[in-house]
């Protein structure tokens, strides 16, 4: 039998209201994760990637940002109007997050000790030599070395990679049910960003938790993720388990993305890339977002919004008319 | 550590050469003969020859300029013209009159204007903000002489709840211990007098703690609201930390910096003798001191009052310098 979902997210809307009015950054996007789960949200900078992490921690700027709609169900329950308090509760606790730039996530003036030891000691009956115990526990699960001696280290004295596997020491110190992981290994440099990864798959199996992986970059997905989210333009456009999306992508953003991917073995003198930018959030009002840049658009594309067709794969669907077989027939 | 401490004071050493070589040379800059100045133009040439021997001024300029410094460097800050006392003795009293005014002047701008800046920034662009902002604005641009009088005429004059002018009743006789009357009368147990003190001391250090306080409410908000964009206050925030603990732990501590500058300028200001504030509430401090000195063309006095402004102000630059590598742990290793 499947798991339980862990966080179920519902046609989720976020806005941001600027003097030249309503900018959806985030439009209608469904996700979930099951406990023991990594799921990848993967888009290009700007399709809502990291707005959508945001309003699930409840750390959407407001003003200007605001929920304008949906569900975000953790654990059953409903996130989205849950007091301040008790998302304050939630956050750090049940539901932690770790960010893309590990050099400024870090309170340049407090130790690592001092650091760890807080999300402890505000959801947890604990005290200080306790929670420094519990600091020192987490600080070895993640790999890091004379973990006694950094506790009274600050951030300054340490490598980007080490702040990184501090950052996911302090996320797990309360044991958290979900983690969102805001492009862990952005900033990284490449043989640190293979070790992050390998200790995020780890952690995973070794604590059973749920993992909601959001990166822009699909060898991530491919090395850790079980299943992944494609998001353009504030909406999800495919959705799969991770083999099927390599083997059988359906939308032409996915199949762009995944031609993007430099593969050493061919011999090319220019990489492929997909023409255009991403739109302004709220510039296309009418039509498929990402018709502007489909080389299979056609009339219909620029009309309606498509919905997410099921592709023949089971648990897989994808949004483009190109799937719309009634509509084919019509 | 120490070392940072080491070096920053050895830095003190230039400057205070170049300030003591300044007003030296604040005798030279007066023209024609400094002793006939002093004297008035009907000094007979007896008179005028006994100041030149008193000042010096018949020898040569370094050796002139290290008898001043060997006389500095033992406490003999020179003798004033007009009272033919030792300037070090009269000045002190007064120093310490400012002193007590400054400190409490800047204690009711430290406390109102740094939490005005944060609530301010915590309530960003709320009627709240607006509201500091204003009082912020009008704070720096009102004059202090115009304020000072206002308070006279509300606060002593209409409804007199407060005396308008000098440190105490003329019938308050505090025994000098420290200078500092707030402590003199507190330590002898003379709670009467400290009463005194206290209702004499309320509107000067209002007057002189409006333009800091705004500047400093001013300052705290355009540092808290660059620290509160930051990575790392997201992280607080994503920790479950409360909002309160937030702003005045994870925020302030790193929004303080610049405040801390201020401050220390701002102080140093004061302490220089605030000469309008002194002279509308009568205060017998140091800028009243030098300014009635300056009336009196009492050189000695006025070199020696701008070499202690000028030391004071380097020496809370140099606190302020050392403060800095207690909040911030990164000063110790650059």
């Amino acid at each position: 039998m499947l798991k339980e979902y862990e966080l179920q997210v519902k046609g989720l809307r976020t806005s941001f209201f600027t003097d030249d009015g309503e900018v959806p950054a985030v439009d209608d996007v469904d996700f979930y994760v099951r406990e023991g789960e990594i799921l990848g949200i993967v888009g290009e900078s700007g399709c809502g990637k990291s707005v959508t992490s945001l309003s699930v921690m409840g750390l959407i700027p407001k003003p200007p940002g605001k929920i304008v709609g949906g569900e975000i169900l953790f654990k059953g329950e409903d996130l989205v109007h849950a007091s301040e308090k008790r998302m304050r509760k939630l956050r750090g606790n049940d539901i932690a997050m770790i960010f893309q730039e590990p050099m400024t996530s870090l309170n340049p003036l407090f130790t690592i000790g001092d650091q760890l030891v807080e999300a402890l000691l505000t959801h947890k009956k604990v005290n200080k030599k306790q929670a420094r115990q519990k600091a020192v526990e987490k600080m070895k699960l993640v790999g890091l070395p004379r973990a006694e001696e950094l506790l009274d280290d600050y951030p300054h004295q340490l490598s980007g990679g080490m702040r990184q596997r501090v950052m996911i020491a302090m996320a797990l110190m309360c044991d958290p049910k979900v983690l969102i992981a805001d492009e862990p290994t952005t900033a990284l440099d490449v043989t640190i960003q293979k070790q992050i990864l390998k200790l995020m798959r780890e952690l995973n199996k070794k604590l059973n938790m749920a993992i909601i992986m959001i990166t822009h970059d699909l060898g991530v997905v491919a090395e850790v993720c079980d299943r992944v989210t494609v998001m353009y333009s504030g909406k999800v456009v495919e959705e799969s388990d991770v083999k099927t999306i390599f083997k059988n992508p359906q939308h032409p953003y996915t199949k762009g993305l995944l031609a993007s991917i430099p593969d050493i073995r061919d011999k090319v003198d220019t990489l492929y890339s997909i023409p255009g930018n991403v739109p302004k959030p709220g510039s296309i009002k009418r039509g498929c977002r990402f018709a502007p840049r489909c080389q299979f658009a056609f009339d219909r594309c620029f009309e309606e919004d498509p919905e997410l067709y099921e592709v023949s794969e089971p648990n897989h669907l994808a949004r483009c008319f190109l799937l719309d077989e009634e509509g084919e027939q019509q | 550590m120490t070392a940072y401490i080491i070096r920053r004071i050895l830095m003190l050493f230039p400057v205070l050469f170049g300030m003591s070589v300044l007003v030296f040379s604040i005798i030279y800059l007066i023209p024609g003969n400094p002793a006939q100045i002093m004297l008035g133009q009907r000094a007979t040439p007896e008179a005028i020859a006994e100041v030149e021997k008193q000042l010096g001024l018949d020898q040569p300029f370094y050796i002139q300029y290290f008898d001043y410094v060997g006389n500095l460097l033992t406490g003999d800050l020179g003798t004033s013209i007009k009272t033919k006392g030792a300037v070090a003795a009269e000045l002190f009293p007064h120093l310490l009159a400012t002193v007590e005014l400054t400190i409490v002047a800047m204690t009711i701008a430290i406390f109102i204007g740094v939490n005005a800046g944060i609530i301010s920034a915590w309530l960003h662009n709320t009627i709240a903000d607006y509201a500091v902002m204003v009082f912020a604005l009008v704070g720096v641009s009102m004059p202090v002489f115009w304020l000072g009088l206002m308070e006279q005429y509300i606060f002593a004059v209409e409804l007199s709840w407060l005396p308008s002018t000098s440190r105490t009743n003329a019938l308050t006789d505090v025994n000098p211990i420290t200078h500092l009357y707030l402590i003199d009368t507190l330590i002898q147990g003379e709670y009467a007098q400290f009463k005194d003190v206290l209702r004499h001391i309320i509107l000067p250090s209002v007057a002189l703690a409006t333009i800091p306080m705004a500047i400093i409410a001013r300052i705290t908000r355009s540092s808290m609201l660059d620290v509160m964009k930051s990575d790392y206050i997201r992280t607080a925030r994503a920790k479950g930390v409360k909002g309160f603990i937030v702003v005045y732990k994870h925020s302030l501590r790193n929004a303080v910096i610049p405040v801390m500058t201020v401050i220390g300028l701002q102080a140093g200001l004061l302490l220089g003798g605030a000469i309008l504030t002194e002279t509308i509430f009568g205060w017998p401090g140091l800028g009243r001191y030098i300014y009635d000195a300056i009336q009196a063309r009492d050189y000695p006095v006025i070199q020696s009052g701008i070499l202690v402004v000028a030391t004071i102000f380097v020496f809370i630059n140099l606190i302020v310098d050392l403060l800095y590598a207690v909040v911030d742990p990164r000063i110790k290793y650059n």
